[in-house]
């Protein structure tokens, strides 16, 4: 994880040197990985929020410390305290920035579903990365080395930097000051009182809000003091909070959410494993690591230190009646907007035409997600897994069998599916947040995967060449396949929604003793469910490869999952129509923003933000409620 | 004549304390037991033994004299026990009659069906069964917004979708008003008398209990202390003691 890889040879000697240095690289990464995730996880105990801004603060902190280490007037002071001084103001000001976010965003939230908190979270993401490119620039930053701890000491002969043997150091170093916090001030026992019951704290006459601003100071200072400490370590860039996000969520869910020593421990572990595993097997590394987690929550669905949480769950969204068959007119409105589709493309233009099929394998993609999440009540943050399976399905048979379009869509449902029946099988079994997280893992390990098997996927450059047949390869010819396909796709979820199956889905979710009682196998209706849903995701991935030519691993990392999820948010969950609309509507609202402005994540942060606070039953459910008042 | 149920040397312990210790019973055909004891005594743990959602740690569960000790709940159920909560369990989400085709279709083992739509299925057998529990009237209601009397009864007839032998019911009048306590009850004793269905309840209200059991166990410390015809455990002082020490504390 240290981009300096220290350790640097001095002589030519056996293994068990290297195998010492990658150990201390390994500590010195774990140190900074539990700074960060000690943050999360403390904020997490307590606010029930798995906070996707984290690695967003831990950003600020580097870029902030940057600019007060050599810009600002401490910069001036120079030596220890221009240096040390930067570093300190830079974390406490990313603390206020996270009380400040707590008081005016996720304060409001606390009672939503797992959900909605993470895609609140994740917009902040959106509009951190555009205020930072606003005001620093896309070009890396590169810090001042650390005062007093410039050099290298001679570890068995190899040169091992000074700055690693502290950040060793500090981590146990903040555990420790972190338990006297909890366990020594009244501030801290009544956070650790609020992590074990918050009605509780609440009944005795905490100010829970001062507690909850508190713990997000806290949590969110620690991300920028990891931050920051990067500084003499490695280059500040703007993807710096993606990189350690996903790091830090596995190291927190492993560990245990909300428990300190657990994520101590494993981001012992995680680190170790990385810093070994490149010495290993240097092609898998961060299959490796989820791999890991993934075990560790089906063994221990909890973390390795964590507890079930207690007091009141979260409210869900389960519980509303299907709605009933629609109205006339909007019926009306679907077979106009059909003739619509099917009459107008031959007048429209070839830029039109790619538009309208992205939408379609878009609609497709949404509506297989809403299968689980809505009649099926289980949260996947890794949907473009399925998607991306699909993709590569048909660009791995382009690509090595030659093999044409009519193979590649009949292939990429089945391989989809039997990734989500893999996938799957773990997955199900988790409800919540845990459940999130895990198929976050498991779209992590698919990312890893067509990112570091490079021989067989391409790596970053992706498989390009991956055209549609002769026949279908005129847009028009391609919109008409889409249409079809993605039609087909969309009505037969919504015949299986109204089927057994899907009554059995929402019965299951509903109640699952009830279902239990009468006989219905809640995990192997959930599983199927899972592969269905993935199988059609991945003829929406696929068609989607088709339609570009080409598929590169973007086609299932997370931003492509938080697209799924924000497009059936969008829509609303509990409706039918609503994945259609809020596919539409989104993908349209990201085109027209990406050519209006440059900053068209920010603006789409704060769409998200709006819609989370304001519309949480989204663009159908809003709609409903119109016709039902 | 083999009994429907038999219960043999059932123990359940939490930690080190036994909930259940050494308790066996059998139940008869057509038979209507209920299983009494003050708070604590262990009988939604023994209970909850009967039906799969515990394990037993040391003893056995027979039912129609095979061996189902451990099974999951949904296993026990295809073997004929219907059940009840204590807290009402439906599909919020459905009507009352898809509620009742849901385990109709359970039964029938035809849930995973992806093409033709619920709502033509077993729809006559769903209406008989709200018929039998008096809620046809209400066939199309969601279950959502039911009072509880009629969730109570919509539970009764999910129970009976898969022609049960033998009916759980825990607590079956809890959180009820009086005068639909009885009348639930007797409503249930006639189903089960016409249909030959053995039914072991728990029960608070001795009226109930009194009113409807063939013949009543008396559970008290994870012990059964008593047992028999409704009149003669009245009558017993050793359940008198438990109730009114029960009611001291």
């Amino acid at each position: 994880m240290s981009r300096c890889g220290a350790g640097v040879r001095s002589r030519a000697d056996p293994a068990l040197d290297t195998l010492v240095i990658q150990a201390l690289n390994g500590l010195a990464s774990a140190s900074s990985l539990f700074l960060v995730a000690s943050g999360l996880t403390v904020i997490f105990g307590v606010s029930r929020i798995v906070n996707f801004a984290h690695g967003s603060f831990y950003m600020l902190g580097a870029y902030l410390a940057w600019t007060l280490v050599s810009h600002g007037p401490l910069a001036g002071l120079g030596g220890f305290w221009g240096f040390w001084g930067g570093i300190l103001l830079a974390a406490l000001a990313i603390g206020l920035i996270g009380a400040l976010a707590e008081m005016t965003i996720l304060r409001r939230i606390y009672r939503a579903p797992e959900l909605f908190q993470l895609l609140a979270t994740f917009a902040l993401v959106l509009v951190v990365q555009d205020l930072v490119l606003l005001f620093w620039g896309p070009d890396d930053k590169f810090g001042p080395r650390a005062p007093l701890l410039r050099g290298a000491v001679e570890i068995l002969g190899l040169r091992f930097p000074r700055y690693e043997l502290f950040l060793i150091a500090i981590g146990p170093v903040m555990l420790g000051l972190l338990w006297l916090l909890f366990h020594r001030t009244r501030f801290g026992i009544l956070l650790r009182a609020a992590t074990q019951d918050r009605e509780m704290v609440a009944a005795l006459g905490v100010d829970q809000r001062l507690l909850f601003t508190g713990v997000f100071f806290l949590g969110s200072a620690l991300a920028g003091l990891g931050g920051a400490l990067q500084l003499p370590r490695e280059a500040v860039t703007i993807h710096m909070d993606m990189a350690i996000i996903v790091q830090v969520f596995v190291v927190v869910v492993v560990g245990g959410l909300g428990s300190l020593p657990g994520a101590f421990l494993a981001a012992l572990l995680i680190s170790e494993l990385h810093a070994f595993g490149i010495l290993a097997f240097p092609r898998i590394t961060l299959v490796l690591v989820f791999l890991v987690m993934a075990v560790v929550l089906v063994l221990r669905p909890h973390g390795l230190l964590g507890r079930e949480p207690e007091g009141a769950p979260p409210a869900s969204e389960a519980g509303q009646p299907l709605p009933g068959p629609a109205p006339r007119w909007l019926r009306g409105l679907g077979w106009a907007a059909l003739a619509l589709l099917l009459a107008l493309p031959p007048f429209l233009g070839e830029y039109p035409l790619i538009l309208l099929a992205d939408f379609a394998a878009l609609v497709l993609f949404a509506a297989s997600l809403h299968f689980i999440m809505g009649p099926g009540g289980m949260a996947s943050f890794g949907h473009a897994a399925y998607f991306g399976a699909g993709a590569y399905a048909a660009a791995l048979l382009a690509r090595h069998l030659a093999a044409p379009m009519e193979a590649g869509l009949i292939a990429a449902p089945f391989f989809a599916g039997l990734v989500g029946l893999a996938f799957g099988w773990f997955c199900v079994r988790l409800s919540g947040v845990y459940s999130a997280m895990l198929t976050l893992a498991f779209a992590q390990i698919a990312w890893s995967l067509a990112f570091q098997w490079i021989e067989v996927t391409g790596g970053d450059n992706g498989i390009l060449g991956v055209w549609p047949s002769e026949w279908a390869r005129g847009r028009l010819a391609f919109w008409y396949l889409s249409l079809a396909l993605c039609g087909l796709g969309v009505w037969l979820l919504r015949r299986a929604i109204h089927a057994p199956f899907g009554m059995a889905l929402r019965a299951q979710r509903d109640s699952p003793l009830r279902a239990e009682a009468i006989g219905i196998d809640a995990f192997r209706i959930r599983w199927l469910a899972f592969a269905l849903a993935a199988a059609a995701a991945g003829v929406a991935g696929s068609l989607f490869a088709y339609g570009k030519g080409s598929v590169f691993p973007s086609s299932l990392d997370i931003p492509r999952s938080v697209d799924a999820l924000l497009m059936v948010l969008l829509g609303g969950v509990q409706t039918l129509s609503g994945p259609v609309l809020g596919a539409i509507a989104y993908a349209g609202l990201q085109e027209q923003l990406a050519r209006l402005t440059d900053l068209w994540r920010l603006v789409l942060g704060l769409v998200i933000l709006a819609l989370v606070l304001f519309f949480p039953s989204g663009l159908a459910g809003a709609l409903q409620r119109r016709r039902g008042a | 004549m083999t009994p429907v149920l038999q219960a043999q040397g059932l123990v359940k312990a939490w930690g080190g304390n036994r909930a259940v210790d050494g308790v066996s019973f059998e139940l008869a055909p057509g038979e209507m037991l209920a299983l009494i004891g003050p708070n604590g005594a262990g009988k939604s743990t023994c209970f909850n033994m009967l039906n799969g959602q515990l394990r037993p740690d040391a003893g056995t569960v027979r039912l129609g004299g095979r061996d189902i000790t451990g099974w999951a709940p949904r296993a026990i159920w295809r073997q004929g026990v219907g059940r009840t909560f204590q807290v009402t369990a439906t599909f919020g989400s459905l009507t009352v009659l898809d509620n009742v085709r849901m385990a109709l279709l359970s039964h029938a083992r035809r849930l995973l069906g992806l093409w033709q739509p619920a709502a033509g299925l077993m729809t006559r057998e769903a209406e008989e069964l709200l018929e039998r529990v008096g809620m046809a009237d209400q066939a199309d209601r969601p279950c959502g917004i039911l009072a509880y009397g009629d969730l109570k009864r919509l539970e009764l007839a999910m129970a009976l979708a898969n022609r049960p032998r033998l009916l759980l019911m825990d607590e079956p009048t809890a959180g009820m008003a009086p005068a639909g306590r009885l009348a639930l009850m007797s409503q249930t004793a006639a189903i089960a008398r016409a249909a030959g269905i053995a039914v072991l309840f728990t029960e608070h209200d001795m009226d109930v209990v009194f009113n409807h059991a063939d013949r009543v166990l008396v559970l008290d410390r994870g012990r059964l202390v008593a047992g028999g015809a409704p009149a003669a455990v009245r009558a017993n002082p050793l359940v008198r003691q438990i109730y009114l020490g029960g009611m001291a504390d």
